[in-house]
């Protein structure tokens, strides 16, 4: 029997947390083993063979030791069969999910905005979720009718943007207010069992970056 | 008969480069719309042609495209440059995100500023040497194969030629601690279809300059 996924990163959501959520909502059971110190970071990239381009996220999964978090994504994605039936279903989760990451990659480097540019940028994001990304979306839902946003059946699609829209509310919770369809979704794959579980408290879901662990993957990426 | 895939972009290399790389190894023929214009920009977006709003998007096989890796993603598994399993499939996905973090370096690099431009290909030269390449010279040398992945051409083979072409022309001598890649360079480059790219008159961009530069700030700026 294939031991689980292991997962290599620091203890905060950074570019691991997709992965967490995909595995969760997958049901698949997963290890960490996390970076707390550039010593940590120095040993993997030391370790022949374990870091490709001496970076993470790293997963090891079914004998590999994978790497970027694309990479990483497409696999899982594949083999639980949440990316679609065919390519040209592929090629519309994967519009969706760029979309979803080129907004998402926002937010994620909020924290490390320089002071004098993170209200602008926080600014940035809450246009562009309003104006671009959410009426996107609520208006591919609008244009089927149904609930999943790709071949009537949830894919990773739907995963990566309801954990968006998790993050988009925890900034300001106004935005999502005129996407009933987005809000909709939202509720709907929270309820699948897996991905409920995920959102419950004593989950491996990590919560948002605080100063201290904000400080401490500072001192171990520098 | 399939219609020509026909690329919107301005005329520059830019986020489409790799698109016309990847058809042009492929063999497939396409057409290209330059955007020169704010006002083409604007009428494309209101036509409602960009998902996102935003170029590069290919109309192929009565699809928009957009979002530069769902575009290749697509070219690959069409035309047969995905590998031939799953496992090879995520190999090929690996190098080219890897690839791809540092082609992003080199297009980003005309839209910075001119004192910041020299100081830049240093720190890409630096990454290329260390973190890159030598992943890409180990690779071959270990299966002493001509193409990076399952002894076939790929994506991985086309965007790493493309990235290694784009970095000799800021600095010439760049593989010159990398046999495997002069080699692996010369190889890829007589592959028929890229060889024809690769000659004068085919859809192959030039390098970025002032006029290419300005277009984009005319088109693109807030």
């Amino acid at each position: 029997m294939a031991g689980k996924p292991m997962l290599h990163y620091f203890n905060g959501r950074g570019r691991m947390e997709s992965t967490r959520w995909l595995l969760a909502a997958a049901g698949v059971e997963f290890e960490e083993k996390f970076l707390e110190s550039p010593e940590d970071l120095k040993k993997l990239v030391n370790e022949e063979g374990s870091l490709m381009f001496q970076q993470v996220p790293m997963v090891e999964i079914d004998g590999m030791k994978l790497v970027q978090t694309r990479a990483i994504l497409n696999y899982i994605a594949t083999k639980y069969n949440l990316y679609g039936k065919d390519i040209k279903e592929r090629a519309l989760i994967d519009m969706y999910i760029e979309g979803v990451a080129d907004l998402g990659e926002m937010i994620l480097l909020l924290p490390v905005a320089p002071p004098g540019e993170k209200d602008a940028k926080l600014a940035l994001i809450k246009e562009k979720t309003t104006n671009r990304y959410f009426p996107a979306f609520e208006k591919v839902l609008k244009s089927h009718g149904q609930d999943y946003l790709v071949g009537n059946k949830l894919s990773r699609a739907d995963i990566h943007l309801v954990e968006l829209i998790y993050y988009v509310e925890e900034l300001d919770p106004s935005l999502i207010a005129n996407f009933p369809l987005l809000k909709a979704l939202k509720a709907r794959v929270s309820s699948l069992s897996t991905v409920k579980k995920f959102l419950q408290p004593g989950s491996q879901r990590k919560p948002p970056l605080d100063q201290k662990t904000l400080e401490q993957a500072k001192k171990i990426f520098k | 008969m399939e219609a020509r895939p026909k690329l919107h972009y301005p005329n520059g290399r830019g986020r489409m480069e790799s698109v016309r790389w990847a058809l042009a190894a492929a063999g497939v023929e396409f057409d290209e719309e330059f955007l020169e214009t704010r006002e083409q920009l604007h009428k494309l977006q209101k036509g409602k042609h960009l998902l996102f709003q935003q170029v590069p998007m290919v109309e192929i096989d009565g699809m928009k495209l957009v979002q530069t890796r769902s575009i290749l993603h697509y070219i690959a598994e069409k035309y047969h440059l995905f590998g031939s399993d799953l496992k090879e499939k995520t190999l090929i996905d690996m190098y080219v995100e890897g690839t791809l973090d540092l082609l992003e370096m080199i297009i980003t690099h005309p839209f910075l500023k001119p004192e910041d431009q020299q100081k830049e290909v240093v720190s890409m030269t630096q990454k290329a040497v260390i973190r890159y390449f030598p992943v890409f010279e180990k690779i071959l040398r270990d299966h002493g194969q001509k193409f990076l992945v399952g002894n076939q051409l790929s994506l991985a083979d086309v965007i790493l030629l493309q990235t290694i072409l784009a970095l000799e022309e800021k600095v010439p001598n760049i593989l010159a601690a990398f046999p495997h890649l002069q080699e692996f360079t010369v190889k890829i480059s007589n592959v028929p279809t890229i060889k024809k790219f690769l000659e004068p008159g085919s859809k192959k961009k030039p390098p970025p300059d002032d006029v290419y530069v300005r277009t984009v700030y005319t088109i693109f700026a807030p």
